[in-house]
This record gives structure tokens, C-alpha cells and sequence, in this order.
């Protein structure tokens, strides 16, 4: 298929339909909507279920509903509506059903705002609803990873019987960049021998989440816990730009790596030695790649649209390894690859040793001068 | 002689097959159990066993899956008719039915509830209207009487600041998407005969693809209303149903004029 020049919203549901997804419930919120708009479009006209839920609270539950029958089904949102599909995420986990959740980030905390952000991170990542599990999450930078990881979620969503959240953001939504969509593929023909289908002439089938018994539920736990080490050794998954004489270390995910990596191109032009690390799986996080980059840099520079909620974990995984750096915007701001190159030059000038734990009260001083400069 | 009598004798009384062969967790004189039967003996009647997905809810009814002998999925509070959407969005040829209690229903799950029927899901709702949360402990549910002491209003729902009960049937009766919604009780054969005839209308309509159908059923509570079973049917009956008359809320034309053999 020849290259087009699609808008990331709708070229991620084209990717869904195109994944073989059969069932499709969603709610509508900016800045997202082309999603459901192009699956309300798509669905029907191909004979798959297409429905504009009641809340983001029905379209989850419909999504366990569908997703209890073995089929490849999938909901989208923006941050405020995957906050209330919590609740519904968690059962899906623990009923252990395959689906893939698309979340366009947009700026908050409450109502917020619909610019793009990555304050969603924590919640995805670390959890959000309740009890012991894991959700795969994947970031894409260009409309093309959005293709392409999405296709990817439906495959490891059935290969691990996960959730699979496809962690975007509004910029990628909203943008357009020519990219290449994959050709159609089969529907899913055999259902897994768990599938509730309601097929006569065998055992009765039970998918649950409750398990009284709670040394039952602990087995279930653990098995949660055994397939996410599977997951963790097969599915990490990251992206490394000039790393290889590189002195410092910009690590970011999803548009704010893609903003780093502009900067940094700047930078080299410059003369300065730095590179990007960007992490593709979020979730399970690429610690390993990681620590070994932090041994042979100075610094690192870890770039975010949020309050530093990936820099914890990138704190945790290089155990000191090098001081780690922050620099972020909130609330819906993207950061100009200028703000970022002058986060370089300051590093390119005075690597720190030590950052002494103030790395967060320090950026946000340099970030109100950034501010009050405008 | 005996054994001979036996030879000859006619079954005129089983178990269905939809029921499996267990006991329930439900407390005596309970009529979720009477509630199971009927529906478990409507799909037998009809044949569909094997292919019915039902959806339990949370509440006492939360483990009805060990109860029904066929494939069965687990909601969350409130969602089952979101969860059966799901279901019969994928498999439009399946039985999809939820049973769910007043809590769920009527309360954390209103918005599902009213939403699935004016969408006209081809589903049907078993609706356990006993005026408490049982699983919980009897605490005070949507369709709590004025002046009924449960454990969260414990001098009895006061109106001015607990509100009112609410009718589901009738409000259900309201919307286009809605074939067939009536209202029945439990608390004598003569009733329980006529539920099972609803709910047989209801599961009917679902075959025929006329759209969402919810039979409401009038249910006792003898542990959480602090009574014997025969006085709970007894408050049924004279508390109940005047606050929840029984009878037909909607039954579009192609509902009535449905005929099936009796079998």
C-alpha cells in the first residue's frame, strides 16, 4: 500500500479495522473523536458492532461483554473518559480477556483542557484501578507507530489474553503525516477455548472475575504475575537515536521524545554529544536497555508533558547510575524543542554529579523562568 | 408392588436442565430461588439452553452462573445490560439475558439499564425488585418503601431526605426502544404462574428479534426484612404490591400477537 497522508485519529481506527477488530464501543471526547467518528463510519458497512455508548463506564463494560467472546474488540478515549473506565479495566484484567484501549492524552488533572499532554502515565502504567495487574501500554511518535502499534496491541492482546493500551496523545491525534496503512486482515476464525459463544454441545463456560475464596483468587494473582514476567521478557520494546557516543541522555516517550529528538538534532549540529532514549512499551518498561545506557552517560535528561511521572521509574530502573534531570510541561503545554535545547546547552555546561533530590523543585524555578519569559 | 407403581408412574415433576444440580447459597424462603426455576424452565421449554449467555449482576444473584447450566458471564455493579450488549452485539443469534437485582438495576446501574432499553437491545431483563440490598446486608435500595426500616435507614426512609422509591416497569413502559416490560410478583402460585408466563413472553420477543423485554419480579427478603418466610409473602402482598402494582407496562402489538406451542 502506497503511503497517504492520514490524521492520527483516523488512521488508528483504520488500523483497528484493519487488525480484524469486530466490535468497537466508545464514548465521544475531544480530542479523540475522529476515532469514533471513523469507527461509526467503518463498522456497519463491514457488518462489525458498532456502539456509541451511554458513558465511558457502558463502553467499558461492553467491551468486557464483547471481549468475553474471544473476539478482537477495542474502545478509545481521552484522559477524563479512561479515568471512569477504571473500574471496568480492572475486571477485564481480572476476568483475564483480550482488549486494546486507544487514550488520545489530553491536558488536565478534573475537566482540564483538550490540548495534548501525558498526565495519563501513572495511570496507565502503574495501574489506576484496583488489585494487582498489568496492562501493556505502547507510545507512539508518528502516525505510522500509531499504525503500526496498534496492529501490534490486537496481536499481543490475544497472545497474553491482556489489555493493551495504545498511549497517544492529542497531538498525534490531531496531526497528519503521510504513513502507510497495512492491508485488511482475515477475521479471527477459530475462538480461543475459553470464548463464551453460547455453542451448543459442550461443557458450559464461566468467565468471572470473583473468586470468594481468597486462596483462589491468590492463584489467580499469580498467574496474573507468572504471564506478566512472560510479558516482560518478550515484549519490551524502545528506541534509541545517537546513543552511541553520547554524553547525555534525553529520555522521553511519545511526542515529548519526538520533541527531544528535534532538539537534540539542533544540539548535534552544535557540536554537543547527546542522544534519545525513547521507550515504545511503557509498560513493561525497557529497565534493562535503560540501566546499561545510564552506566556510560553523564546525565540524563528525562523529557516529559507531565510532572515527571516516567522520571520516577527512570529513577528506579538506574539506581544512580548518573543524575537524572527533569524537564517537563503540564497542563496541555508542549515543549519547543528551544526549551529542550536549552535544557541540553545547560547540561553541556554543568553536568551535575549529584542532583541532591531537588531535580523537581529546580525545574520548576527554570520552568517559571521559561514562562515569564513570554 | 411397589416397584411396579414406580414402573408406571409419570414424572410430572423435574428439575430443568437449565438448573444445575446444586445447591444455592440463597437463605430460606428466599424466592430468588422460585425466580431461577421459572427462567431455567421457560429455556427449556423453548429449547434454547445451549445457546442462552446470561449475565449475572452483583448482589445475592452474583453466583446465579453456578446455578444456570449454561455458558454465563460475570459484571460488574450495574453494567450487566452493558456487559449484554457486548455479548449480543457479537452474537446477535444468542439468547443474551441478565438477572439482576433492585440495587443494580435501579441504582448504580440506572443509566445502563435505561440506556439498553431505549437503544432497543435485543436482550431480556429479569428485574428482582425486593425493596433492599441483600447481599450487602439489607440496607436501603431504590425500591425502598416510605417508612421501611432497613439497616441504613434504620427509623424507616424518610422521605424528605431519602426520597422515593422508584417504579422501574413504568418508566421503562416510557421509551420507543422497550417491546415488552410488565410487572409480576412471587408470593403465591397464582402469581408465580403468571411470572412464568412473562417470562416466557419476554425471552419470546428476544427470539423473534422484536427488541429489549424486562420482567419485573416482586421478590422477598425474609433474612434482611426481619421476618418468617410466610410473613414476608404476606408484606409482599399487602405492602408491595400496592406500592408496585402488578400488570402489563408495555406490549408493542407484535408482542401480542405472538403464539408459540405449549410444550
Amino acid at each position: 500500500m502506497a503511503k497517504e497522508l492520514l490524521k492520527g485519529n483516523v488512521a488508528m481506527a483504520e488500523a483497528a479495522v484493519r487488525a480484524g477488530c469486530e466490535a468497537y464501543f466508545g464514548y465521544p471526547i475531544t480530542p479523540q473523536t475522529e476515532l469514533l467518528e471513523h469507527m461509526a463510519a467503518r463498522m456497519p458497512e463491514l457488518g462489525r458492532a458498532f456502539v456509541q455508548a451511554e458513558s465511558e463506564v457502558a463502553a467499558i463494560n461492553m467491551v468486557y461483554g464483547a471481549a468475553c467472546t474471544g473476539k478482537r474488540v477495542m474502545t478509545t478515549s481521552s484522559s477524563p473518559g479512561v479515568s471512569l473506565m477504571m473500574e471496568g479495566i480492572s475486571y477485564i484484567a481480572g476476568t483475564e480477556v483480550p482488549m486494546v484501549l486507544i487514550d488520545v492524552m489530553r491536558g488536565g488533572p478534573g475537566l482540564g483542557n483538550i490540548a495534548p499532554a501525558q498526565g495519563d502515565y501513572t495511570q496507565m502504567v502503574h495501574g489506576g484501578g484496583h488489585g494487582d495487574y498489568k496492562t501493556i501500554v505502547l507510545a507512539p511518535a508518528s502516525v505510522q507507530e500509531a499504525i503500526d502499534l496498534t496492529a501490534l496491541a490486537f496481536d499481543l492482546a490475544d497472545k497474553y489474553r491482556a489489555i493493551v493500551v495504545v498511549l497517544a496523545d492529542g497531538s498525534l491525534g490531531q496531526m497528519m503525516e503521510p504513513a502507510e496503512l497495512p492491508e485488511m486482515q482475515p477475521l479471527k476464525k477459530q475462538l480461543p477455548d475459553w470464548a463464551i459463544t453460547g455453542e451448543p454441545g459442550r461443557d458450559r463456560r464461566l468467565l468471572t472475575s470473583i473468586y470468594l475464596q481468597p486462596e483462589d483468587e491468590e492463584t489467580t494473582n499469580i498467574r496474573l504475575q507468572r504471564r506478566w514476567m512472560e510479558i516482560e521478557a518478550n515484549e519490551v520494546r524502545y528506541q534509541e537515536y545517537f546513543l552511541d557516543d553520547a554524553e547525555i541522555v534525553l529520555v522521553g516517550f511519545g511526542t515529548a521524545g519526538r520533541v527531544a529528538l528535534s532538539a537534540i538534532r539542533h544540539a548535534r549540529a552544535e557540536g554537543i554529544k547527546v542522544g534519545l532514549f525513547r521507550p515504545v512499551s511503557l509498560s513493561p518498561f525497557p529497565a534493562e536497555a535503560l540501566r546499561l545506557v545510564a552506566r556510560k552517560a553523564k546525565a540524563m535528561l528525562v523529557v516529559e508533558m507531565n510532572a515527571g511521572q516516567m522520571l520516577n521509574d527512570v529513577r528506579l530502573v538506574t539506581q544512580g547510575a548518573c543524575p537524572v534531570d527533569f524537564y517537563g510541561r503540564m497542563g496541555g503545554v508542549v515543549p519547543l524543542p528551544d526549551e529542550i535545547l536549552s535544557e541540553i546547552m545547560r547540561l553541556a555546561r554543568f553536568t551535575p554529579h549529584d542532583l541532591n533530590g531537588h531535580t523537581r523543585a529546580a525545574w520548576l524555578d527554570r520552568l517559571e523562568v521559561v514562562r515569564g519569559a513570554k | 408392588m411397589v416397584a411396579t407403581d414406580i414402573q408406571n408412574a409419570k414424572l410430572v415433576y423435574e428439575r430443568p436442565e437449565s438448573l444445575a444440580d446444586v445447591a444455592t447459597h440463597y437463605c430460606p424462603g428466599c424466592t430468588h430461588g422460585t425466580a431461577h426455576r421459572l427462567v431455567a424452565e421457560v429455556l427449556d421449554e423453548m429449547g434454547i439452553r445451549e445457546h442462552s449467555i446470561g449475565v449475572a449482576s452483583v448482589g445475592c444473584s452474583v453466583f446465579s452462573y453456578n446455578y444456570f447450566d449454561m455458558d454465563f458471564v460475570q459484571a460488574a455493579h450495574g453494567r450487566a445490560p452493558a456487559m449484554a450488549t457486548g455479548v449480543k452485539r457479537v452474537f446477535p443469534d444468542r439468547t443474551v439475558f441478565t438477572y439482576q437485582g433492585d440495587g443494580d438495576l435501579a441504582s448504580i446501574g440506572m443509566a445502563e439499564i435505561m440506556h439498553a432499553a431505549a437503544r432497543g437491545e435485543n436482550i431480556t431483563v429479569i428485574f428482582i425488585n425486593n425493596a433492599i440490598y441483600g447481599m450487602t446486608g439489607g440496607q436501603m435500595a431504590p425500591t425502598t418503601l416510605p417508612g421501611m426500616k432497613t439497616t441504613s435507614s434504620p427509623r424507616g426512609r424518610d422521605v424528605e431526605t431519602q426520597g422515593y422509591p422508584i417504579r422501574m416497569s413504568e418508566i421503562l413502559a416510557t421509551l420507543d426502544g422497550v417491546s415488552y416490560v410488565v410487572r409480576r410478583s412471587l408470593h403465591n402460585p397464582a402469581e408465580i404462574r403468571k411470572s412464568k408466563k412473562a417470562i416466557r413472553y419476554a425471552f419470546e420477543t428476544q427470539q423473534r428479534g422484536l427488541g429489549f423485554s424486562m420482567v419485573e419480579l416482586l421478590s422477598s427478603c425474609p433474612t434482611n426484612w426481619g421476618m418468617t418466610p410466610l410473613d414476608s409473602l404476606t408484606f409482599i402482598e399487602d405492602k408491595m404490591v400496592p406500592a408496585f402494582p402488578l400488570g402489563d407496562y408495555k406490549v408493542i402489538d407484535a408482542v401480542k400477537s405472538m403464539k408459540w406451542k405449549e410444550g
